[in-house]
Parts: structure tokens; sequence; C-alpha cells
């Protein structure tokens, strides 16, 4: 094994501690981010501490009222109380977001390595990916929650597929750029068996690409659920998420604002913060993702 | 109303082009789809029916009725033969005049359809035009129910089509849009979803009475109506208050302030009797195989709640516990506390000595209509209180219709509960209701098999004397709630607005524009 | 060149083979019972049961999608099981409103994009980078229709400037069409704005890295000039590739706009179709609009290989 170049994921000391500096200018760079984040995030975890109303208690003697000192953000048109659902909203906003973006990514990496090293498979499954995503990401999921009934695992789905495409088309480029590098090369004379060399040479190198995509999906996932809510074909209400919340509210917006302002900037805000995040990722780790994507 | 500047103003005007007041531009509750109204019974339909198509009979601001395309008619001594003769001067929007042909071939069709129109065609021996204006009725016993079958105004009304399009078989929609109505359809401009245009009628030649009801003269009073599609109800107030349109057929009462401080628009109740809402349940699979879990349930369900969900202000809706509908000749309150009044304390000793054991109860909640949006999850909250293991699947209401059509088990697509509305007279006595069949597999979905049902409905149909229909409608009604079959959940009027400029509606259960008046001024 | 061109047009062709096969398959495993759904409310079990058979939906899956295929390559997309006019027709339709919302939608974009992603790298590092930056990023984290009612009830409801619905085509009255399609277009070109503007910001900047603006600088051109004359001209075609591979972006907004501003479009019709259960036009609408999409990618691709002399083939 000596005698093989060094691939480039086995780091020296020095090289850990510039990455160390990397880290820490980093986290300078992007306070804004993830202080946002981090309160959203606290929010969603320590809603029972912040409220003590239950975010789907109905109450309808209480339906309809203004922001109040009982109610923080008023009540929607159930009775129930917007500030907690809010709070209890962030949970599967946040949980939907990292959901889409985990199965995404997993799936995009089998499909993008796969399809990257083995030639064969290429042409079928890259075809495949044209074909899902020539299909505006917004009509196929509306088209696919409306035949599977909407719920937490069926909206995830109709979230997840559409971005599948992307993640295995940069996780196949960045393979199959490294397919010619001489230590790959080396690895495969060397009779190398397939899973170690995509373990042990491939799958590093896509780290930091899927990690910036991925910061990408949560986003863009978060402002798809809220998408399809509007549409009518989002989570059901017993599951308060931002978008299903603005959804129902949204009849009410020139009566009560608040129903679709208070949960719309809780949104905003977190996708702003996980967008802004991405950008900070990719100019620090990964800053030629724009041209490979 | 706002103050905007006169240049603004000015160029408003200029933009908007020239005063069309002509022109009534209509936005109703739902939209346009189907447009068949004997095969679709969807209210939106109907309402498109009724602008182009003329019905032999109708119900006058009495539910009296009135021939409206018949002239005279007569009823044999033994009940069993009716003669009808039309009016004269009636033709199709085509130029052929309308004949005891396509009078029998449009009651065929209907007959095919309808729940009262299967009732009586069961019992007909034969319906024949004896001439171009005169057809016979030949029933092989009395029925008392034959001219309140022809004039009522809702479940599927007795349209009257040319007979070419009459002979379209009922599982298919027809496509020939010629009525004898007061409007013509216009189908070059027809775009599904965003707009269907109608203009006058000038060859419709009214009766000469006063309009009354759904019953009298229909005088088209405006040029042309553009029914415009818009999905969104807040969307809808907008464009009314705005003046963008001039008449919205389902205000949602949330958004009543919006309209109702506002000094240009008019609203109201026209239809004053309403909607029922109301649910009915799985005999097929448990829990609701269960007659004890079924009383349980409707126990454990109360309206109050609900119908505040729903409308809000209690000025807005009426707890009613007469599955007929209150205020109908066939109100009853045998029972009636059952459906009104939720009492979990009952609900969980029934659900004790039934032994149920948590079997999950799928409650179909429809969530694009808001009305019905409200109702499920309270009615969900009411009855986990009471102990029964829900859970709720949210659909649309088209959605809805198809899963309900499922005789699987829960677990395989099926479903427990679904909820749905009416208007009041379409479930006014137990020959039109669709909310108490239970005729096993083959009938209305809930699929209880109670033969006593029938029964009653055969010795209503045959029973001429009201009092007595009165008390086989009350028994009817006991073995409903007995057996839990259905469950109304209280009735609400939709609150209908128009900007001022109009005028000359009619208070009616449809929506109907003829008589409608749009002035230039407000 | 040409073989180039030819080679890419006949590569789409299995992708278009790909999407049709995925829009039949995803709508007949959906649940929803077209004949109920017409019958509606008060249709017995039996009655629904012939209607299936009448309309067909009782025969096998491959006979159905052989059928559908034949006719879909025939150019006949089919029936609306609603309305019961031709697909091609319905959608035809409503091709105006959606190709109108498109076209000024771009044109907005690109005239807000572009300046604001130039005064960007212009300043680059500073306050005024980080500011339009973060408004552009701001652009693409707020749902559409938030912004839509924002704006409708600012500027059509309070200031009574625009109206709160509808659409008048550019042929009937074109002051009255700039009135119906200014907000849904201001609306859905936010997101696209910071689309764009990133791209034109980072091309520029990367454009500034090359030997030629270095020889440029050296020889003694203005910031202004370097950044007009050189760079933009070097990243235009970047910026336009990105502007036009992201037009399935702009279909997906398009949907919730027109929801949104009740425009009678495509995006629209999806919604209705999907809601009613309305199979043909749901198939007919995707295959369409993902031809669209194919046929944007391949126009870019090709604009791309056309002007970029770095690409060989």
């Amino acid at each position: 094994m000596n005698t093989l170049p060094h691939s480039p994921s086995v780091e020296s000391n020095e090289l850990r501690a510039i990455r160390m500096r990397r880290i820490a200018l980093f986290l300078h760079d992007n306070i804004f981010a993830i202080t946002v984040l981090a309160l959203v995030m606290l929010a969603g975890l320590l809603a029972p501490l912040l409220t003590s109303a239950d975010p789907d208690f109905i109450n309808p003697g209480m339906k309809l009222k203004p922001p109040s000192a009982e109610a923080l953000f008023g009540t929607d048109l159930l009775g129930r109380d917007v500030l907690a659902r809010v709070l209890y909203g962030t949970r599967a906003s946040l949980l939907v977001g990292l959901l889409v973006a985990l199965v995404a990514l997993v799936v995009g990496l089998l499909i993008g390595l796969v399809s990257g090293y083995f030639r064969s498979l290429d042409g079928v499954i890259m075809r495949v990916m044209d074909g899902i995503m020539a299909i505006p990401a917004i009509i196929l999921a509306v088209a696919l929650v409306a035949i599977m009934g909407a719920n937490f695992i069926t909206v995830v789905t109709a979230i997840v597929v559409p971005e599948v495409p992307r993640v295995a088309r940069l996780v196949r480029s960045v393979v199959l750029s490294l397919r010619s590098e001489p230590y790959v090369e080396a690895a495969v004379s060397l009779a190398t068996p397939t899973w170690r060399i995509l373990l042990r040479h491939m799958l590093p190198n896509t780290l930091a690409p899927l990690i910036v995509q991925g910061s990408f999906i949560v986003a863009s996932a978060i402002l798809t659920e809220s998408a399809l809510s509007f549409l009518g074909v989002g989570l059901p209400p017993e599951i308060p998420t931002w978008g299903n919340i603005m959804a129902e509210g949204r009849r009410f917006f020139q009566l009560l604002p608040g129903l679709v302002f208070f949960p719309g900037l809780f949104l905003s805000l977190t996708v702003l913060a996980i967008n802004l995040l991405g950008d900070g990722l990719r100019d620090r780790f990964d800053p030629k993702l724009i041209k490979r994507a | 109303m706002k103050h905007r500047s006169l240049a603004l103003a000015l160029m408003a005007a200029v933009l908007s082009g020239p005063a069309c007041a002509e022109t009534l531009k209509i936005v109703m509750e739902s939209r346009l789809g189907n447009l068949d109204p004997i095969l679709s019974a969807s209210h939106q339909t109907r309402e498109h029916g009724y602008l182009i198509y003329d019905t032999l009979f109708a119900e006058d601001a009495q539910g009296q009725a009135q021939p409206q395309m018949i002239d005279e008619y007569s009823v044999s001594e033994d009940g069993k033969t009716y003669r009808f003769k039309l009016r004269e001067g009636l033709a199709f929007h085509d130029g052929a005049p309308v004949t005891a042909k396509d009078a029998v071939a449009s009651i065929k069709r209907w007959g095919q359809r309808d729940r009262m129109g299967l009732a009586i065609m069961k019992a007909t021996d034969s319906l024949e035009a004896e001439d171009d204006s005169t057809f016979v009725l030949k029933l092989n016993t009395p029925l008392g129910v034959v001219i309140d079958a022809f004039a009522k105004p809702s479940g599927v009304p007795l349209f009257i089509m040319p007979e070419a399009a009459a002979a379209t078989p009922i599982t298919e929609a027809i496509t020939n849009y010629v009525g004898s109505g007061p409007f013509k359809f216009v189908e070059d401009e027809y775009s599904p979803g965003v707009k269907s245009i109608y203009v006058k009628n000038e060859d419709y030649k009214p009766r000469s009475e006063e309009p009354s009801g759904m019953a009298g003269g229909k005088v088209a009073k405006v040029e042309r109506i553009e029914r415009i599609e818009i999905a969104d109800p807040l969307t809808a107030v907008n464009s009314l208050t705005e003046g963008e349109v001039d008449f919205m057929q389902n205000v949602p009462l949330d958004l009543a302030p919006l309209v109702e401080g506002n000094e240009e628009i008019t609203t109201a109740h026209l239809d004053k009797a309403g909607y029922q809402y109301g649910y009915r349940l799985n005999f097929l699979h448990p829990p609701f195989d269960n007659k004890l879990v079924r009383q349980a349930a409707l126990y454990a369900v109360g309206q109050k709640e609900i119908l505040q969900a729903q409308f809000g202000d209690a000025d807005n809706y009426q707890a009613c516990g007469a599955i007929f509908g209150c205020g109908t000749t066939y109100e009853s309150d045998v029972m009636a506390d059952i459906a009104i009044e939720a009492q979990p304390e009952k609900a969980k000793a029934l659900l004790a000595e039934a032994g149920y054991n948590g079997e999950t109860v799928l409650l179909l909640h429809v969530t694009d209509n808001p009305a019905m949006a409200a109702v499920g999850p309270v009615m969900a909250q009411q009855l986990r209180a009471a102990g029964f293991n829900v859970e709720m699947q949210a659909m649309d209401f088209m959605t809805m219709l198809s899963r309900r059509a499922s005789q699987e088990a829960v677990d395989k697509g099926g479903w427990s509960i679904f909820i749905t509305s009416w208007q009041v007279p379409e479930v006014s006595d137990p020959v039109r209701s669709y909310m108490i069949v239970s005729e096993g597999t083959k009938g209305y979905a809930g699929w209880g098999d109670v033969p006593a049902i029938d029964q009653n409905i055969q010795a209503f149909l045959a029973e001429p004397d009201v009092a007595k229909r009165k008390e086989i409608a009350a028994e009817i009604q006991k073995i409903v709630y007995e057996e839990g079959i259905y469950a109304p959940l209280g009735q609400s009027s939709r609150l209908n607005a128009w900007t001022n400029k109009v005028d000359g509606l009619i208070p009616n259960g449809p929506t109907v524009f003829w008589n409608v008046t749009k002035s230039a001024e407000k | 060149m040409i073989f180039y061109i030819l080679r890419r047009i006949v590569a789409t062709i299995p992708v278009m083979g790909v999407v049709a096969l995925l829009v039949f398959s995803l709508l007949y495993l959906a649940p929803g019972d077209p004949a109920v759904i017409i019958a509606g409310e008060s249709a017995s079990t039996e009655q629904l049961e012939k209607m299936r058979k009448d309309m067909g939906l009782d025969q096998p899956l491959p006979v159905q999608f052989a059928k559908w295929i034949g006719k879909v390559a025939s150019g006949d997309l089919g029936t609306s099981l609603h309305s019961g006019k031709k697909v091609s027709e319905m959608i035809g339709a409503r091709v105006g409103p959606t190709l109108s919302l498109a076209t000024v939608t771009i044109l907005l974009s690109l005239i807000l994009a572009i300046p604001m992603g130039i005064f960007a790298a212009w300043a680059r590092g500073r306050w005024l980078d980080k500011s339009l930056m973060s408004i552009a990023v701001l652009g693409f984290s707020t749902p559409v229709f938030v912004v839509g009612y924002v704006l409708i009830f600012l500027f059509s409801v309070k200031a009574g400037w625009f109206p709160v619905q509808g659409f008048t085509p550019i042929s009937e009255n074109p002051l009255r069409f700039l009135r119906t399609v200014t907000l849904p277009a201001f609306t859905l070109s936010l997101a696209y704005v910071a689309l764009v503007s990133r791209i034109t910001r980072s091309s520029l900047l990367e454009m500034l890295g090359e030997d030629f603006i270095r020889t440029a600088r050296a020889k003694g051109a203005s910031e202004r000039r370097v950044l007009l004359r050189h760079a933009l001209r070097n990243a235009a075609v970047p910026i336009l590739t990105v502007a036009g591979s992201a037009a399935a972006f702009l279909i997906g907004g398009v949907v919730v706009t027109e929801s949104v501003f009740n425009l009678p479009g495509m995006g629209r019709l999806v919604v209705e179709s999907v809601l009613a259960r309305d199979y043909p036009l749901i198939q007919g609408l995707i295959l369409l609009l993902s031809l669209v999409y194919i046929g944007i990618n391949l126009l870019t691709d090709i604009l791309y290989s056309v002007f970029d002399p770095r690409i060989r083939y």
C-alpha cells in the first residue's frame, strides 16, 4: 500500500490546523445565520416550556381572536393558540427540511456513485434522472401527494423525489472527475475491490459539495412544504407546520394578518439563515460548486 | 370607500374601458365542473342548469308545486293516470319547438338517476307522448309524490332537454347544451375552471305570473352573465368590494366583516332553509359494525361546538336534531337530543358495554370547503374525549367522494365516518333524502342493511295523508338514530353578497338569475 | 457543430420517453376514482361500476398505457373527464396568461437583477454587496404566496392601483394587460431576481480573476470599464444560461402565483386538474410542461455551445 500515492483525504497535522482556522473564520463570518438557526431550533425544542398551550386543542368559543396577553399571536379559525402552533410547527418544518435533505443526499449519493462508476448503468440511470428533472419540482410534488394522500411520509417523499436527480448528478460529476486521478487508477490496477474504492476514495471527496448542496435542499424543502400546503396538498393540520398554519390562516389575512405574518416570519428567517449558511459553507469549503452544479 | 386621487380614478376609468351595465359578473361557491345536470348532482351544475333549462313544474315561495312549462294537467280518479299538456310557444335555443317527446325522454333519463325519479319509474306502467304537446304517465299504483317530484328544485331537478340530448345514456355526460330556459349557454366562450358565459334568450316566453320562489315568470333582465371562477374566497371578496364582480354566492361567514360594513354591498341569506351538515358511519367494518358503538358515536358528537367552529356567531347557525331538517314539513324532535348534545359519559358507558377496544375510527376530513374543514377536527376531539381512537385523514371533497366508495376495511383504504352537506330541500322527506338510505352494499355509502327503513319509505310513498306521513317520517327518524345510520350536525344558510348595482334576486335554495337587473349607477 | 446540435436533439428523445412513462404511471397509481368524481354525491355503487366500464377504466394498465402513448404520439392528448373538452384545446386556451406572465417576469427580473449583480460585484465585500445579496437571498427565502398576498393587500385593496385578480390579454387591451400582469410578475420575479443577480455577481467575480481582465487593468482601464466592457460581456453567456435553466423553477412558481392572482393560466389548470383528478388533463399538462423545460434546456445548451468558444464538440 505504501507505494500508492497519498489520497488527498489523508491529512497532516499542518492541514488540520489550517482547517481549524477555516472553521473559526467560517463561524465568525456566519454569526447571523448561526444565531438565527440556533434560536429557531431552541424554539422548537423548548416549545413545551415556552408555551403552556396545546397546539392542537380546539376551542371554537375562542376562534379568530387577535393577539392578546393570553394568546400572544392570537388564535386561528378553530380557536387554537397560534404561538403554540408556530413553536410546535418549528419541529415539523425543520424535520421536513432535514429529513428531505438527508434522504435526498443518501439516495442521490448512491445513485450518483453507481452511475459515475459503472459506465454500463450510467446511460439508463441518467436518462431516468433527466426525466424526473424535466418535470417541474412543485408539479411533480403536487401530483405525488395528490396520488398518495397527504401524511408526513408522503409529503417528505414527494419533496425528496425531485431533489434526488440534482444530488445524483453532482456526485456523478465528482466521481467522473476522480476516476481519472492517478491514485484511483492505481487502486483499480491493483484490483482493489470496487466497494473499497468507492468508500475510500470517492465518498470522502463528495462530502464537501454534498453538505453544501444539502443545506440548500433543507431551505428549498421547507419552502416547498409551504407551497404544497398553500395548494391544498400539504401536511394535515394536526401536524402544525409553518406552511399549513399560513395556508389555513391566509383567508383571514386581512382581518388577522398575524395568522400569516408570524409563521411567515419564522419561515423566512429560517430559510434565509440556512441559505446564507449554505453560501458561507460553499465559499469556505467548496468554491467550485457553482460550476459543478 | 377609499381616497383615491382624481387622476388615478380617471386612469382607472379609462383603463377599465366602457362600463357594461348589461353584463352581470358572478362568482359562485365552487367551480362548475360537469355540464350534465342530470348525471351530476353538483349544486354548481344545477345552478348552470337553471340558467339554460326550464322545468315542467316549480316550487313557489310557499313550497307549493306550480306549473312552469306545463299549461294544464289532470289526474284520473284512481290516481294512476296523469295527463300533461305543455304551454304553447316553448322553444329550444336552436329554434326547435319543445314537444311532448322531449319531455318524455327527459323524464326517462332523470328517472334513472334521481331518487324520487327512480321511485316513480318503479311504479310506472307507461310514459308516452300523445301528440306534440300532450304526454301521459300511467302508474301501476297511486303515488302521492309525482307532481312534487317533477317540481323538486334540487337534488336532481327535472330539466327538460331536447330528445336527442336526453337519449344520452345515464352513464355518459351530455354534449349538447341546448335548453329552453331564459338564458343561452355560449359554448364557444366556455373555459372550464375560468369562466362560463350565458346570454339572454330573446325568444323565451315567460309565464305571466310574478316570480315566486322557483315558479312564476322567468324574465331575463340582463343581456349577459359572466360566471367567473375564483377559487380563493378572500380574492373573491376583494374583487366584489373592488367592483370587479357583481355577485358572490357564498361569503364565508368568517369573512363577513369584510363586506358587512361596506355601504356599496348588500348582503342577504337568499337560501333561507340553508344547508344541513351531517355524517354517516360505515356499517361494514369495526368498530361501527356494532350498533352500540354507532350509538356511542352519535352521543359523543354534539352540534354546538362544531357549529361554532364552522360559523362563529350564534346568529349564523341553528342546532337541529331533525333528520329531515328544521322548518320542514317532516321536522321531528324524536330522539333529537342524541344529535344535538355532546354526551361523552353516555358514550363511554355504551363503549364499555359494547366492549370497544380501541379499533381505529377513520374520519374522512374534507379540507377544501371552509365550512366542512372545521367539522373534522372538532368531531375528532369530541370522539376522542369519549374514548374513541380517531385517525383523521385530510383530503379534498372530490377525493372524499372516491374514497367513500371503498367498501374495504379501514387499513385497506376504507373509512369509518364521512361528513357531507345537503341543501335542506334535498333531504326534507324520506323519499328525497339519501342520508337515510340503508339498502346494504348496493346502496348509498354507509351500507347499513336496515329493511325497516325501506318498508317505511314505501308506506310513506303510498300514504296520501300528510299527518300520517309525518308519523311515518318520525318513525324513520327513530330507526335512523337507534341504528346509528346518520346524524345531522345542524343547519346554516350561506351569506350572499352583491354590489348595490344589482337588484331583483329571488330568495331560493338554488341561486337563480332571472328577474335580476344591473344598473349603471350605484 | 451541427452534428453536436443534432446529437443533443436526439439525446432528448429517451428523456421524453422516460417522462411519458413517469407521467402515465404516476397518475394511474392514484386512488381517486374518476367515475365517482363525475357522478358526484349521490351515485350508488352499481351506477359507478357501469360508468367505470364505459370509461375504459376497468382495462389492464399496460393496455391503457399502450392506447395512451399511441394517441399522444399522434398529437391527441385525450379528453378531459370533467368538461368533455379536448385536453389540447383546454391547455391551448390557458397558454396565453402563462406565457405572458413568464415573459414579463423574465424581462422584469433581468432589468432588476443584472444591475443588482453588477453593483454587488463592483462593491464586492463591502456593505452594499452584502445588503444587495441579503435582499436577494431574502427574495427566495419567502414563500411566493406570502409575497403575493401582501402585494395584493397593499397595492390592490388599499391603494386600488391594480385589480385584485384576473387577466386581460395584451391583444385585447395593452394597458389593462399591464395592469393585470404587473403584480403577479413582480411577485414571481422576486425569487428569480435573487437567482440571476447572484449568478451575475459570481460570474463577474470569476471573470475578474481571468488573465484578459488583468491585461485590461494593466493597460489602465477604469474599474467601470473593466466591469462593464470586459467582464460583463464575457459573463453574459453563463448568466443567460443559468437564467434559462432556471426556467423549471419559473414553471413551478407559476403554479402558485397563478393561484394567488387567479390568472387563468396553465399553472392554475395544474392545480385544478389535480384536485379534480382529471387524469387526461394532468397527464397532458405535465407532459407539455416537461417538454417545454427540455426544450429550454436544449436551447440554452446550444446557445452556450455557439457562444462559448471554450466548449469543444
